[in-house]
Parts: structure tokens; C-alpha cells; sequence
């Protein structure tokens, strides 16, 4: 039960509830000293001001009938129910008259005011209970002295009614407090308990776990959603890489032996120097291949796995496309293929993009149609709904619609095209490519022929 | 020429001093990056080979701090890091030229020349001259033995290139960047294309070929043998 209030302390709604209740409760002290203080100095004022009315009274009475006369109204006055105090001294500042049998010492020796309260007795009030009064003191001409003077137990009495209502409010409150705490503090722990059971697990190894959603959107909820999304992102992550090293087992084993066979080969060839320099050769081309496969998959997952490969600024979507057009067209000629150009764009239509990796997806995308297209091969580009879509379409075999999903997957050939030359990377990188450009890659069939589509959205879609 | 090469792989290192060798050059080996920046400062270099990663200090900083001292021996990064960015870096670093490893000895022997070639403000000759040809970059004229020819833009900027280098064999790596400013590897061989419409028009109507192809590197641009 103690250790579980003391994590109760840990959790930040509980330690931010007792700072509020703090702070609350300072404030709530200090408006009530403050109140009470001015409602008790206001009453105070209105004694004195009383108690200085009867005091010139009396001395007026002194002045017009001598000390019997302000004696006998001092005796009368003094015997009236719920009277003021009232005492006659003699300058030594002995009681002569009056309705107060014993007070504090001191107070008859002070000419004027007395503010601060002071003890006295009553003769009406045998219960032994004490009294407090102010009072002021008079000096008539003849040396004796007169006190008046109001019993304060009233506005006493106030502040002692606001002191316990006051007690009671607070305690009150700091018992709510606590409640309070205890339920909303429990529940937030028992959210996180689950959180950090969850996590444990996912740590242990349990990649399918995920944090707990409990589907009323506070902030628990809104938190664990985002790390689930992180976790799912991760999971991706992590699935490139394995498969990466699967890819590097499975198919870049097989050109090694490959090379490693045609090594053995070249040695055991040291009498026929001839035969023995074309392996050689052989062997490098081969060499060449697999740094080739291996940086294409090693860009592919660089750029899937959206590290910065490179940045993207601003590009110009028709210089990106006729300078791609302008390397290639001479050597589509040269194979006795047509490659046409049509661009169907506003001159300043801008992307975000990188012009490196725009321009190899589209090579590679017009390399396919050379090795795989039919004679005739259209680089087209349009706009459509702030999308710039550019085509890459031939009218050769085409991809079977079934197979079209499966050749963007690396290393996947399909049948026709396993007698010639590539690594089966290609498609993958383009895909790549365009969706680190948040595009989207799309093959379409063509009749006969295939369609190869880049979405990528156009500049003004971005965010600046 | 003199070579500086900066290499901590003993076998790389013995490969590049035994072909720079071969090639009549003459390569010094330092197998760290400390011993490369101290040689760096003390004697007088053609080109610098460095290798990316060394070992106490890696070739950027090692040439960044050469730079720093005013120094400006051209200088070629050798990296296992290929991507788009870390060629960026390299060449931001105050490298003049870039080369992933693997490499072929062929490519990095003709990036080494011409970059030793280089003088510095040879883009700002306005006119190029080797043999009987003649560019004119600001006419836009071409023209061999007196005769006018007709080249297209990209035709123009590739055979400037080529007579800028006159003399040195140049690969097909090397005009892809330079001419055509891409830096991946196209899977078929554009450039020969290329280069077979350049010399169409440059060497088919003349007697002597000055547009030469060396087998296993690249091409090579120069005056006619026999025209001395």
C-alpha cells in the first residue's frame, strides 16, 4: 500500500494536482486573512469612533459640571445592560468608580488610545471567562483620569467563525484532493502499467505486440497509437533488412560461385594463354555484375528505408525528361526503335525532387523497353489534378497482369526475360524512387505493349 | 607524375603503387591518414589518391585541412560509400573528383590524368585547338581542317570535353558526368551511341581518325599520327 502511494507521487497528474491544491490553497489563505483583517478593522474604526464621541461628550460634561457631574453620567451610563467600560482613576491611576472590577495593568497609566486588546473583568459575569476590550483614556484638568473603553469580543468572536469555517472548507478540499488523486492517479498507473507489460514483451521479442488502445482518445490513447505506428514502421524497417540479407544469400551467392567456378577455371587454363585471358576478362565482367547488383540493392534499401539517399530541392520537370530523352534517343535509333517525346506540361512545372535518382528510374524504365519493348517507345508526361504523371510505354510483349505486382519485387524475372541480361533490381529501385518522391509507381497493360507510370505530386502540393 | 596515395589496405595499396608504376608514373604510399596529411604538407604532389575511410584521420578531413593551407593538388576520394549524398560530401570537401570502390584500375588511371591536366581555369579558353579541329565556344563553331561541321548542343559539349582532354583517355564514367552531370551507371552503353555520332561527323569525311577508342578504358581524342 506504501510503495503504491509512493509511485502515486511519480505520476505527473498526481504531483501536478498537489502543486495546484498548493498554490490554491495559499492564494485561499491569504484572501482570508485579508478579508477578515479589513472586516475586523472596519469594525475597530467604528468603536473608536464611537468611543471618541462619548469621550468629547463626557469631557463636555466635565467642563459644564465639574468631576460629581461626570461622575454621576459615568455611573449611570456604566449601569445600563450590555454598557461600554467605564472607569474613573485618580492620577496615581487607582479604579475610584466604575463597572470594571480588574483589568490588564498598565492600561489607565497611558493617556489616549489602547488598540491593541487588553484582559479586563466584568462584575455582571461570574463565569470566569475572559474579556478583551479597547479603550481610550481621558485626563480631565484636575489630574484624574477617565478610561472608556468596548468590549471587542464581538468582531473576536467573527474571526474565530470565519477561522473555522475556513478550517473546515480546507480540509474538505484536501480530503477531495486526495480522493481524487487516488482514483485518476490509479487509473493513469494502471494505463501505464499495461504500457510497460506491453513494451516488455514487444522488447522480448514479440514484434506482433502492441500498446493498448482503449478507444477514447485521451492522450494515453494518442500516445500509443504513435508508437504503435512507430513499431509498424520499424517492423517494415526491419523486414527490408532481412530480406535484403535473404536477397544477398539466395542471389548474390549464385553469381559468386559463378565467378568462383570461372577462377578455377582461368587457373587450370595456365597452358593455353589465350583461352586463359578471355576467362579473365570474363571473370572481371562477372566481378562488374555483382558490384552493380550489389549497389542497386544497397540504394534500393537506402532509399526505401527513406534515409536521406539525397536531397530533394526544386527541379524543372521538362529539363529532367529531355535530358533523360536526349541521352537515350541516339541509342534507341541505333537498335532501329523509335523512342518519341511528347510533354504536355507548362514550361515552369516544378517538382520536388532529385534529379540523380529521377533520372536512373526513368533510364531504367526506357532500358526495359529497349531490352523488352516492341520497335516503337513513348516518353510521355502529362498533368493531372496537380499529379505529374510520366509514361514510359511500349508495344512490345507487355507483363502479364498477373505478374505485374510481382516484378517491382527485387530479384523477381519473369520467364521472358531471364536470357537477358540484368539482375532483377530495376523495377524495384524505380518504385523506390518514386515513392521516396511520394509518388506512385503504376504498369499498366498497353494492347500490345506496356504502360509504365510515375505519379509524382507537383510542387504546390508540397509542404513549403 | 608524382602521386600521393593515402591507403590502409596494404593489398589496395601494393595494386595502385605496382599500376601507377606500370603506367610511368610515380606513386609514394602513406598507410595512414596522419603520415598522408604530413607528406600532404611537405612535398610538392601532381594528384592525391586518399582513401575515405583511414585510419586516424579520414581522407575528407585530411583534405580539408590540405585545402586549408591553400593547397590545391587536385585530389580524387576513393569510398566504399557510393550514394548520391556521400559523393555530395566528398566532393564538397575540396575533393575535385569522386570514385566508389570497386573500381577498375582503368578508370581511376584516366580520372588521375586528366585531373592532373587540369590547370585550373581551362573552362574560360574560349577556343579549343587539337590539330586541324577547332571549337569555338562562343560562336558555337566547329570546324576541322578549315571545313564547317554541324554538331548538336550535347554533341558540342561532349567533344569540348574530349579536346579539353586531348592526349588522355577518357572512360565512359567520366563523360557521363561530366558531359551528361549523371552519376549512376545506365545499363546499356549510351555513351558509345553517342560517341559513334560524334565521330560521324568530326572523322568520317577526313583520311585520319583523331576520335580513337582504347579498348577496356575508354576513348581518346588527338591529332592525327602522321599529320606532324
Amino acid at each position: 500500500m506504501f510503495a503504491k502511494v509512493t509511485s502515486l507521487f511519480c505520476v505527473t497528474a498526481v504531483r501536478l494536482s498537489i502543486i495546484y491544491t498548493l498554490i490554491f490553497g495559499i492564494l485561499a489563505v491569504g484572501i482570508v486573512f485579508y478579508m477578515t483583517g479589513a472586516t475586523v478593522n472596519v469594525l475597530r474604526e467604528r468603536y473608536q469612533v464611537s468611543i471618541d464621541t462619548e469621550v468629547t461628550g463626557l469631557a463636555r460634561i466635565y467642563k459644564r459640571g465639574g468631576v460629581n457631574s461626570l461622575i454621576r453620567t459615568l455611573d449611570r451610563r456604566a449601569r445600563a445592560p450590555g454598557a461600554n467600560l467605564y472607569i474613573v482613576a485618580n492620577p496615581q491611576g487607582e479604579i475610584i468608580a466604575g463597572n470594571v472590577p480588574q483589568m490588564q495593568n498598565g492600561i489607565m497609566r497611558k493617556i489616549g488610545w489602547t488598540l491593541r486588546p487588553f484582559k479586563y473583568e466584568r462584575f455582571d459575569d461570574e463565569s470566569n471567562t475572559e474579556h478583551r476590550a479597547i479603550a481610550r483614556v481621558l485626563e480631565v484638568p484636575n489630574g484624574m483620569r477617565v478610561l472608556v473603553g468596548r468590549d471587542v469580543s464581538e468582531y473576536e468572536g467573527f474571526r474565530e467563525i470565519v477561522g473555522r469555517g475556513f478550517k473546515l472548507a480546507l480540509g474538505t478540499m484536501v480530503a477531495l484532493g486526495l480522493l481524487t488523486w487516488f482514483f485518476v492517479g490509479r487509473g493513469a498507473l494502471k494505463r501505464i502499467d499495461q504500457v510497460s507489460k506491453s513494451s516488455r514483451r514487444i522488447m522480448g521479442g514479440d514484434k506482433s505486440e502492441r500498446l493498448p488502445v482503449t478507444g477514447t482518445h485521451d492522450e494515453f490513447d494518442r500516445l500509443s497509437e504513435n508508437l504503435n505506428h512507430m513499431l509498424d514502421q520499424i517492423n517494415h524497417l526491419d523486414d527490408g533488412v532481412k530480406q535484403m540479407s535473404d536477397n544477398i544469400a539466395h542471389d548474390l551467392k549464385t553469381p559468386i560461385t559463378r565467378l568462383r567456378n570461372k577462377a578455377e577455371e582461368a587457373f587450370s587454363l595456365k597452358n593455353k594463354p589465350e583461352e586463359q585471358q578471355d576467362k579473365i576478362a570474363d571473370i572481371i565482367d562477372d566481378c562488374d555484375g555483382i558490384v552493380k547488383t550489389f549497389d542497386a540493392l544497397l540504394m534500393i534499401s537506402r532509399v526505401e528505408s527513406g534515409s536521406t539517399v539525397a536531397k530533394l530541392e526544386p527541379l524543372n520537370a521538362t529539363d529532367i525528361l529531355t535530358d533523360v530523352y536526349e541521352l537515350y534517343e541516339a541509342l534507341v535509333e541505333d537498335e532501329n526503335k523509335v523512342l518519341n517525346i511528347m510533354l504536355s506540361l507548362p514550361n515552369t512545372l516544378k517538382i520536388m525532387g532529385n534529379r540523380e535518382l529521377l533520372s536512373q528510374a526513368i533510364s531504367n524504365l526506357i532500358d526495359n523497353a529497349v531490352k523488352y519493348g516492341g520497335s516503337e517507345i513513348t516518353l510521355l508526361s502529362e498533368l493531372n489534378q496537380n499529379q505529374l504523371l510520366i509514361k514510359i510505354i511500349d508495344n512490345g510483349d507487355g507483363i502479364d497482369e498477373d505478374d505485374r505486382a510481382k516484378v517491382v519485387k527485387r530479384f523477381v524475372r519473369i520467364d521472358k526475360s531471364r536470357n537477358k541480361s540484368g539482375n532483377g533490381l530495376g523495377l524495384s529501385l524505380v518504385k523506390a524512387i518514386t515513392e521516396m518522391h511520394k509518388g506512385k509507381f503504376e504498369l499498366k497493360g498497353n494492347n500490345p505493349g506496356l504502360i509504365a507510370v510515375l505519379k509524382i505530386p507537383v510542387l504546390d502540393q508540397y509542404d513549403a | 607524375m608524382k602521386i600521393l596515395i593515402v591507403e590502409d589496405d596494404e593489398e589496395a595499396a601494393k595494386f595502385l603503387i605496382k599500376g601507377f608504376g606500370e603506367a610511368g608514373h610515380n606513386p609514394i604510399h602513406a598507410a595512414d591518414g596522419e603520415t598522408g596529411l604530413h607528406l600532404a604538407k611537405t612535398e610538392q604532389f601532381d594528384v592525391l589518391v586518399l582513401d575515405r575511410m583511414l585510419s586516424k584521420l579520414d581522407g575528407l578531413s585530411l583534405l580539408k585541412e590540405v585545402r586549408a593551407q591553400g593547397d590545391n593538388t587536385p585530389a580524387l576520394i576513393l569510398s566504399a560509400l557510393g550514394a548520391v549524398d556521400d559523393r555530395v560530401e566528398g566532393l564538397r570537401s575540396g575533393s575535385d573528383d569522386y570514385l566508389t570502390k570497386p573500381y577498375a584500375f582503368s578508370e581511376l588511371l584516366a580520372r588521375i590524368e586528366v585531373l592532373a591536366k587540369r590547370t585550373g581555369n581551362d573552362d574560360n579558353d574560349t577556343l579549343l585547338k587539337v590539330g586541324e579541329l577547332e571549337l569555338d565556344r562562343l560562336s558555337r563553331e566547329v570546324r576541322r581542317e578549315g571545313r564547317k561541321l554541324l554538331l548538336q548542343p550535347r554533341e558540342f559539349r561532349l567533344l569540348a570535353y574530349l579536346m579539353k582532354n586531348a592526349g588522355t583517355v577518357v572512360t565512359r564514367t567520366m563523360l557521363l558526368e561530366k558531359v551528361w552531370d549523371y552519376h549512376f551507371d545506365p545499363q546499356t552503353n549510351v555513351i558509345d551511341v553517342h560517341i559513334s555520332r560524334l565521330r560521324g561527323k568530326i572523322d568520317k569525311d577526313f583520311d585520319e581518325p583523331m576520335l580513337l577508342t582504347i579498348r577496356g578504358a575508354g576513348y581518346k581524342l588527338q591529332e592525327p599520327e602522321n599529320t606532324n
